[in-house]
């Protein structure tokens, strides 16, 4: 049952992929990067992820269609007409998608108890986090207890990105009253 | 035979390489910019489900513990994905901002009419 809903779920991702490089209205592709990210959060309820799917529901489908939708409303810009040639990305794409399938063509299967990923350090991890009573959840315990500093780096990471994005549109508030009120602002 | 099981088995990987080389076409073909970024965040999320499946354990739960439960899928891929999808909508938004001023420089966020008007000037 497990592996039905996984298959029909990640193939419904591959359909609206499709749809997303198909599609030549901006509007769509928003919409439609929408649905893909809950199809994805589903996937990944499927394989266990709950975590990883909380956040891809709120953060992926959430935060990432607004701004998409943000810039939309900024840039004015609804669709866009002319296809360009498409001989040489189908290529590269092609070319690259075999060299990966060939890649993983010698991974364990999918699901199997045994595989190395199952036999290193995650037993570690699993029963440290039992023995010290930090959280029931794993992942938490893990993302706040012994890898805080990690997260640490992380949310600098977000904050310079954060930055970026506040300086980027600051300067863009200044210039425009100077625009059309005349040359004098710089 | 042997070849179907082989690609059942391997379905999920299978899905996450198309995910990912559409993701690609995506950011080589297409010239509008927003468009590019959409292509960009279709190859992240790919990467999510590379990690996230091979954890996985038929017949296992997702790892939080509870009495009634021995079997947990790994919580370590979780833990990396998480902090890529915080990481990779501060990328997303930090080009949508670059977008935004594209936009005002030029007036447009097609590539071929920006690269046009660079060689006018």
């Amino acid at each position: 049952m497990e592996l039905f809903t996984n298959a029909v779920l990640l193939t419904l991702l591959a359909i609206v992929t499709v749809a997303i490089a198909r599609q030549r209205s901006l509007f769509g592709v928003v919409i439609l990067s929408g649905i893909y990210s809950f199809l994805m959060a589903s996937v990944l309820i499927v394989l266990d992820a709950v975590d990883v799917a909380m956040t891809e529901a709120s953060v992926g489908a959430g935060i990432s269609t607004v701004i998409l939708l943000a810039t939309l409303h900024l840039t004015k810009s609804i669709e866009y007409p002319k296809p360009r040639n498409t001989l040489l990305p189908l290529f590269v794409s092609v070319f690259v998608g075999a060299a990966l399938v060939w890649g993983t063509i010698d991974l364990p299967a999918f699901g199997t108890a045994d595989a190395p990923i199952h036999r290193h350090t995650t037993p570690r991890y699993i029963s440290d986090a039992q023995d010290h009573r930090i959280a029931p959840n794993i992942v938490t315990a893990v993302l706040a207890d012994y890898r805080s500093f990690d997260t640490m780096g992380e949310t600098a990471v977000i904050f310079t990105g954060g930055i970026g994005v506040v300086l980027l549109l600051k300067g863009r508030r200044r210039r425009r009253p100077g625009k059309t009120a005349g040359e004098g602002m710089s | 035979m042997t070849a179907l099981t082989t690609f059942l088995e391997h379905y999920n990987y299978f899905i996450t390489i198309f995910l990912m080389v559409s993701g690609l076409y995506i950011v080589i073909a297409r010239g509008n910019m927003i468009k590019k970024l959409v292509g960009l965040s279709l190859f992240q999320t790919s990467v999510y489900l590379l990690y996230v499946a091979p954890g996985k354990i038929i017949g296992g739960t997702a790892p939080i513990f509870d009495r009634a439960y021995t079997v947990y899928s790994n919580p370590l891929p979780h833990v990396l994905i998480l902090t890529a999808i915080v990481v990779g909508v501060a990328t997303l938004a930090l080009g949508l901002a670059l977008v935004v001023r594209i936009n005002e420089a030029y007036g447009t966020i097609e590539e071929d009419e920006i690269f046009s008007a660079d060689g006018e000037i």
